[in-house]
């Protein structure tokens, strides 16, 4: 069964094609990677997923339900983590997670006992009363990925979660999301080609807004004909497309 | 539930602020304690500086920073990906503006209770302090509603440059450092065709017992708090869509 089934999605800026009739299916419990260079598209394809960003035309369907006909109810089904740290900076962890929780319709005692069970799972338990301020950029990067989960969504965005990562934070951030395979659908977006390779079950990569590639990374790297992943990437984007 | 969690972060994330003291509570009080000083010092020059006029000014004083607050928290949100983050999730728009505005009705009520309950220090009669309360409501509104707006409407940088521009405006408007009559004409038309004087008015007459008076202040400032509140609703929604 396809968690996610996109057909014809296009946004347009002021004459500008962001996305251009993008076709996707995706399996649910997959982990699906969104590749390409700056301004291809990949965020406002979670934008509009998310029901944050309308289509100019096309539609999705999120476990059944259409952003167009029911964000209400595609809401009720995901939760994200933006690609900016999206933390409340004047609560603790501990609080921020809580609020989450509850803002998914949890009562205050649920919501508190899976506020802990997220920080020990990510092992913020120690950090539980700091604000975020007092945490280093992994630390409050692993934050905003718990605080996405808390609401055990069915579909889970991550926008670049580990963009200004040091390696050290980087891998420890992937561990996390490794966990989550199979548990839920999770499109996560990078610019990182060996963090796609690593994570992924499937991989697209987006060229001023339409697909130029899709499947695993070994089939991308076979169709293209080239050596690796990362001649393939830059082969299938920019200048390397239009050759 | 969804309400309540927003209203209580929202409130933390205000309370935890030390700029929220300093400008919301000391500040009022210290302008308190000046001019008692100054009258003390040199006798009661101005009619407005009795504490019975002054006290409830200094309390609409102090809830002019309500809007300081509430615009901070909303631009402040919009600025991050924390909205975001929001916008992604169940929440309605109703749902933020009620959020949004009962953290700020709580903080501003207590503001002004406290500054009302200081200058008893300096010989204001407390008797009418709850009707003195309810009568500054619709301020409260006010103020919250002018605050979601230029939270929506401007970035945090801009608003902090348009609010010393606002707060001056409408302390001069308001007759808490002189009786507009005193000036007259046009100017004390456009101070009671804004809702600042009347909300002095409101609760200097509330304070002194006559709630029935103040009825009619209180309208005209609920008349403008609804407007903005009317005009920020709008405004938020059309920034959720886009």
């Amino acid at each position: 069964m396809n968690a996610i089934e996109i057909s014809g999605l296009t946004k347009a800026y002021n004459g500008r094609t962001a996305v251009d009739h993008l076709n996707l299916a995706i399996g649910e419990g997959r982990l699906f990677s969104l590749l390409g260079p700056n301004g291809a598209g990949k965020t406002t394809i979670i934008r509009m997923l998310c029901c944050l960003t309308a289509p100019t035309s096309g539609d999705a369907l999120l476990c059944g339900e259409s952003i167009l006909k029911n964000p209400a109810g595609v809401r009720a089904l995901i939760n994200v983590s933006p690609q900016e740290t999206a933390v409340a900076q004047k609560l603790s962890v501990r609080e921020n997670l809580e609020l989450i929780a509850e803002i998914y319709g949890m009562r205050r005692r649920e919501a508190r006992e899976t506020a802990e069970a997220m920080m020990r799972d990510f092992s913020l338990a120690d950090r539980a009363r700091e604000r975020p301020a007092k945490l280093s950029g992994g630390l409050q990067r692993r934050l905003s990925i718990a605080m996405a989960l808390i609401s055990s969504p069915r579909v889970l965005f991550l926008d670049e979660p580990t963009l200004g990562l040091d390696v050290r934070a980087r891998k420890d951030l992937w561990k996390h999301v490794e966990a989550l395979k199979g548990k839920m659908t999770i499109i996560l977006t990078t610019h990182y080609l060996e963090e796609a390779e690593a994570l992924s079950d499937r991989i697209g990569i987006l060229n001023r807004g339409r697909l130029s590639a899709l499947g695993t990374a070994e089939e991308i790297v076979k169709a293209s004909g080239r050596e690796n992943f990362e001649e393939a990437f830059l082969s299938l984007t920019d200048e390397g497309a239009e050759a | 539930m969804r309400t309540w969690a927003f209203s209580t972060r929202n409130f933390k994330e205000i309370s935890r602020d030390p700029l929220t003291a300093v400008f919301g509570v000391l500040l009022p009080v210290l302008l308190l304690l000046m001019i008692h000083a100054l009258t003390s010092a040199v006798g009661a020059v101005n009619p407005a500086f009795a504490i019975v006029n002054f006290a409830p000014g200094m309390a609409v004083f102090s809830l002019t920073f309500v809007m300081l607050f509430s615009s901070m928290v909303v631009s402040g949100d919009r600025a991050s990906a924390f909205l975001s983050r929001l916008f992604a999730s169940p929440m309605g728009a109703g749902e933020y503006i009620l959020g949004y505005s009962l953290p700020v009705l709580a903080i501003g009520l207590i503001q002004a209770a406290v500054c009302l309950v200081a200058a008893a220090a300096f010989g204001l009669n407390l008797t009418n302090l709850l009707p003195a309360l309810i009568s500054l409501i619709p301020s409260v509104l006010l103020f919250a509603g002018m605050g979601l707006l230029l939270g929506t409407a401007l970035t945090d940088r801009q608003t902090g440059g348009v609010f010393p521009i606002l707060i001056n405006a409408a302390t001069l408007l308001s007759g808490t450092w002189f009786d507009l009559k005193l000036i007259g004409g046009g100017f004390e038309a456009v101070g009671y065709a804004l809702p600042f004087a009347h909300a002095v008015d409101a609760s200097r007459l509330a304070l002194m017992g006559n709630f029935a008076q103040a009825l009619p202040h209180m309208g005209w400032v609920t008349l403008y708090a609804a407007a903005l509140y009317a005009l920020a609703v709008w405004l938020f929604r059309k920034k959720m869509r886009a």
